[in-house]
């Protein structure tokens, strides 16, 4: 049940593949036990991959959440959309990589500045799409990117209703459920969670995604451009930690008409 | 001519000679421009001379010629919104692509950023500096 993708496309994904993990694995599952199996990560802060965290407007928490990303991964690029506060100075104080957008552009648009940075890192092997407002989990990555490398897997999306730690609201299930429906409709890749900001994207999978909404839509667009690809991909089930900022932070349910209206006009 | 006719004519053809420069150009413009002077032509027809508006109304089932101008003008004002979301389409298209160009040739480069000083060092004037190859 968990960690496996329903639906016919799991023989293009990780699912059918023997390596696929049980519960157990999966909860037992740490960095120690998994990295030093391969002899190239010798430093367990995945010196190969780029975490790539669209900022804006988040002065407040960023810094605490890259200290937290560093834990785990040695490479974090924020991509600063344009903020009019701190954010930036904070994001680098922390340790992280900024790269400047001088105009306030969208999420969408800083995710693929972000990937279009990792690319020109030669040694890249794999992305990290991590949100600034602090609610995802470092770990639920960390265990993204060794389910990427163990299964050979292009595209790892994570999702908070393959189990039960993420707790939603009965509104926000409504609108999040439709906005599967929606998606799995119009893409054809069968998802349970379509707008989920915690993903892991091979080096493959970063170079043939190419991000053209600017504003939201973005997350419906990475799913349909890997749908229309032979990327192979998975879910894998994460918590998201709704903390009051995040919720305060987080997009309105008016919003979903937004992201509605940007994919049917294109 | 009454006055309100002359007001009227003289705010088309200046709407019409607007659209028409501010346009750039290449053979769908011509249309256009061809559709837009029809247009024109129309307007100034129907100022002109009211009673063959609403003849046409009449001859198309419409009742009355104000009727017909109403939704023509829908018609028209749906077509330039699509086209003006398309036009900012691709406008916004265009500055991303600058503004990312910007930001990626400003940034640190990931090969540098990664092999780079120890991270958290308070020497330096600032953050960036640190950095900053």
């Amino acid at each position: 049940m968990m960690g496996t993708t329903p639906g016919p496309p799991r023989a293009r994904g990780a699912g059918e593949t023997p390596a696929t993990p049980t519960t157990e694995a999966l909860t037992a599952m740490t960095l120690p036990d998994e990295a030093p199996a391969r002899a190239d990560v010798a430093d367990l802060r995945h010196p190969a991959t780029w975490v790539v965290v669209p900022l804006y407007q988040e002065a407040s928490v960023i810094g605490q959440v890259v200290s937290r990303v560093q834990e785990r991964f040695a490479n974090v690029v924020c991509v600063d959309d344009g903020s009019r506060d701190a954010s930036a100075q904070a994001a680098a104080e922390a340790g992280a990589v900024v790269v400047r957008h001088c105009l306030n552009l969208g999420q969408g648009a800083a995710l693929q500045t972000g990937f279009d940075y990792a690319l020109r890192d030669p040694g890249m092997r794999s992305v990290v799409t991590f949100d600034a407002d602090g609610q995802h989990r470092v770990e639920d990555a960390a265990e993204m990117v060794a389910r990427l490398e163990r299964e050979d897997l292009d595209v790892v999306f994570g999702s908070r209703f393959l189990d039960r730690r993420t707790r939603v609201d009965p509104l926000r299930r409504v609108v999040l459920r439709t906005a599967v429906a929606f998606t799995n409709r119009t893409t054809g890749v069968r998802l349970t969670d379509a707008h989920n900001g915690l993903r892991v994207l091979s080096r493959r999978a970063a170079q043939t995604v190419s991000l053209r909404h600017n504003r939201m839509a973005h997350a419906s667009e990475i799913v349909a451009q890997v749908g229309r690809s032979d990327l192979r991909w998975a879910e894998h089930p994460v918590e998201i930690l709704y903390t009051d900022y995040s919720r305060s932070k987080g997009q309105s349910l008016l919003n979903s008409v937004n992201i509605l209206v940007e994919t049917l006009l294109g | 001519m009454l006055g309100i006719q002359v007001l009227l004519i003289t705010a088309v053809l200046v709407t019409g000679a607007l659209l028409v420069r501010s346009t750039a150009g290449d053979r769908h413009q011509a249309v256009r421009r061809l559709l837009l002077a029809l247009l024109v032509v129309l307007a100034i027809a129907s100022i002109l001379a009211p009673a063959v508006v609403t003849a046409v109304a009449r001859a198309v089932g419409v009742g009355r010629g104000t009727d017909l101008l109403l939704y023509c003008l829908v018609i028209a004002f749906l077509g330039f919104v699509v086209s003006s979301y398309r036009k900012s389409r691709l406008l916004e298209a265009q500055v991303t692509a600058l503004v990312r160009r910007l930001a990626l040739d400003e940034a640190v480069p990931p090969v540098a950023a990664r092999s780079g000083p120890p991270r958290r060092e308070d020497g330096g004037d600032g953050p960036g500096a640190a950095r900053r190859a």
